[in-house]
């Protein structure tokens, strides 16, 4: 048995880990016991790629099939990272449609999760460039979903938490790219209407997303800088720049678990100040920067979920419907302030609608906030879901470790649709994760 | 043809042999992939072609076989400009003490076969003037340990060939790489408890190779870290490295 937990570190769960090394012993891992799910790169924050009783480690299964510049279309095994992908087919003139906030995800989990980026508002999320997916049922039968065959088992499986069964391989397009750099425009918003204003002129940007101030009260409530960005071409690069940037390792790391009172109300608010003012000064104009710290900032700072503590970290991702957003966000970030222990990272993007049965996005604002794991952080929570719920909101499976069933089902109507079709692809109930036992399972 | 260089890696669907693979595609080199069952190498093989467009050939070859190993070099469509061996078999101490089978087995694989298929690379290459040899030999061969002699004098043995190999042929425009990789999570490695700061993942091994055959590096340690460690194992005397049980 191997402990294993989220992103999060929260929690952390005893499990029987295997590694297959073929897909029939994948089918057979599934197969004979209840209660496994598939493992990627463990960057789901919560309990969602920790199996019931078994994990089924993939990111082994890291090749890929076959590439057709022609067309971009791309068929590959289902441990493949993202940071893979870009890596070696962004100098080729290709990076995936879809990358969300950390490219160190397997494409198995971005399709389970059916992962968004900066982009959904305009482009979807990453199943839209999905075209099918090969799977081992909980009978252990290995088989192919698509649009076009099996397509209620495809819409079940874009989204669905890896519950239909383990994806084994895909076939996706990647988007063809002149470089691998993004002119970025920054706005300051000095308030959150300010903010709210300039993502909705943003629609018409490829990418964009808001990082707020989460300590700012009163006037400065919302506070905000917004990230705009468009591929750049050749032209727009300086003299002697490669047209695609060297992804570089995580260059710091945060080597130990910090103490818990690392993070406090005095030194998240210094960070707050400081991230927002050196923001403002760059706003106003347009530059181009690499891909790499526009899409993925944080990756390069290795573990940085360590700086919580070895007690870990919630994050809380909700989306809110476009009606009555406003007030909901103010005084969500109203409540966040007053607590003072919100993380720097609080994001604000808009969504479009999802593609998959359980995908997360719906036309709206999402927002993200990370919270240490101590004192009354779960009532805090419970408080904040009721809000959600009511203005017809939902929170994201792949985030999360603690809400509950009345929270999820009430966000997710499609679920009844979902379950009759995990039981016709698994009627023994083999595939189970701890997700799906806290939220999903008959009990 | 094309002008591209080429790279024969011998124990190609091992997971340091697949990552260096990977690392000298990357870098443009045509690739062969050799290993005891060749449908397995067939994936691995579309994954470089795949990715970067180089031209891939796999090949049936046993490390075991030392007879056919002539007839295996004849019969590949061009001599490569390096070939690197990740052929090795850890097996289990414990059971090769008591069974000579067994035990020969680990030495043959780690030791005989590859300085066998080694050394006859080396007269190619040493007839053309130019070449590379890259052995993957283990920190296990710094020093006999009780808990892994068996293998690690077979590869005690296959590190002094690399050696002697090494100052003969670079007389004639040859060079020869030994790799001690440390502890790498592996399937070799799988169950086994390896200490984390001096572990690494497969994909750091095969850039080691590939900056190491590039540069002309004599003897890499991947981690810099096991070259202090097994400096200190080396040093300590007889009489207190007897008492250790590791």
């Amino acid at each position: 048995m191997t402990l294993v937990s989220g992103w999060g570190r929260f929690p952390v769960v005893d499990t029987d880990l295997l590694r297959p090394r073929s897909f029939e012993a994948v089918g057979g891992a599934v197969a004979d016991v209840t209660g496994s799910v598939a493992r990627g790169n463990g960057r789901a924050y919560g309990d969602a790629a920790i199996g019931a009783a078994r994990t089924v480690a993939m990111t082994g299964f890291d090749r890929v099939r076959s590439f057709d510049p022609a067309t971009g279309r791309l068929r590959l095994e289902a441990g493949v990272l993202l940071a893979d992908l870009i890596d070696t087919f962004g100098p080729r003139g290709f990076l995936p449609f879809v990358v969300p906030g950390t490219r160190f995800v397997s494409v198995g989990g971005a399709i389970a999760a059916d992962v968004h980026g900066k982009n959904h508002h305009c482009e979807g999320g990453f199943g839209r460039y999905v075209d099918s997916i090969q799977l081992a049922t909980g009978e252990g039968e290995i088989i192919e979903v698509s649009r076009e065959q099996n397509s209620d088992a495809f819409f079940a499986t874009v989204g669905g938490m890896g519950l239909t069964g383990v994806i084994l391989e895909a076939t996706m397009r990647l988007r063809p790219i002149e470089t691998g750099w993004i002119r970025e425009r920054v706005i300051s918003a000095s308030d959150l209407d300010a903010a709210m204003r300039a993502l909705d002129a943003g629609d018409t940007a490829t990418y964009s997303v808001a990082w707020i101030d989460c300590a700012a009260r009163g006037r400065s409530l919302g506070r905000s800088l917004i990230y705009l960005g468009e591929h750049a071409n050749k032209d727009e690069l300086a003299d002697g720049a490669d047209a695609f940037p060297v992804g570089k390792n995580p260059g710091l790391s945060v080597p130990i678990d910090l103490p818990s009172m690392t993070l406090n109300r005095y030194s998240i608010r210094a960070f707050n100040e400081l991230y927002y003012r050196m923001g403002a000064r760059r706003a106003g104009g347009s530059h181009v920067v690499s891909l790499y710290p526009y899409f993925f900032p944080l990756d390069s700072i290795a573990d940085w979920n360590r700086i919580y503590g070895k007690r870990g970290f919630l994050q809380h991702q909700c989306v809110i419907p476009e009606a009555g957003a406003r007030d909901l966000l103010g005084d969500i970030l109203d409540r966040v302030a007053r607590r003072g222990d919100a993380s720097f990272l609080a994001v604000l993007k808009k969504l479009g609608q999802g593609d998959g049965l359980l995908s997360f996005p719906l036309p709206g604002y999402t927002l993200a906030l990370d919270f240490p794991v101590k004192g009354d952080i779960l009532d805090f929570l419970d408080e904040i879901d009721r809000l959600v719920v009511a203005a017809g909101g939902r929170l994201y499976l792949a985030k999360d470790a603690r809400q509950s069933r009345a929270t999820f089902e009430a966000g997710y109507p499609a679920l009844r649709r979902f379950n009759a079709i995990r039981k016709s692809l698994d009627p023994n109930g083999n595939i189970r994760s701890k997700l799906s036992q806290r939220l999903f399972d008959e009990v | 043809m094309t002008s591209r260089k080429t790279v024969l890696v011998l124990g190609g669907s091992s997971d340091i042999g697949r990552a260096a693979a990977r690392a000298f595609a990357k870098a443009g080199y045509d690739v062969g992939l050799a290993g005891r069952d060749v449908a397995a190498l067939e994936p691995d093989a579309s994954d470089l072609r795949a990715r970067y467009s180089v031209d891939v050939g796999v090949y049936r070859f046993d490390v075991l076989d030392t007879a056919s190993f002539e007839s295996f070099v004849g019969s590949l469509p061009a001599l490569p400009d390096v070939v690197i061996s990740i052929v090795g078999l850890l097996g289990t101490q414990d059971s090769a003490q008591s069974d000579l089978a067994h035990a020969t087995t680990i030495m043959r694989s780690n030791y005989e076969g590859p300085s066998l298929i080694l050394g006859l690379f080396a007269e190619k290459f040493l007839g053309r003037g130019n070449g590379t040899i890259v052995g993957v030999s283990s920190v296990a061969g710094d020093r006999g340990r009780a808990s892994n002699y068996v293998y690690g004098s077979a590869k005690a043995g296959f590190s002094a060939f690399l050696s002697g190999l090494r100052a003969r042929a670079s007389r004639g425009g040859v060079h020869v790489v030994t790799v001690k990789p440390g502890f790498v999570r592996t399937k070799m490695t799988e169950g086994m408890k390896l200490i984390g700061p001096l572990t690494v993942e497969a994909p750091v091994v095969g850039d080691a190779i590939l900056s190491a055959v590039e540069k002309k590096t004599d003897v890499v340690y991947v981690s810099g870290k096991w070259r202090l460690v097994m400096l200190i194992i080396k040093t300590l005397p007889e009489a207190v490295f007897k008492k250790l049980k590791f």
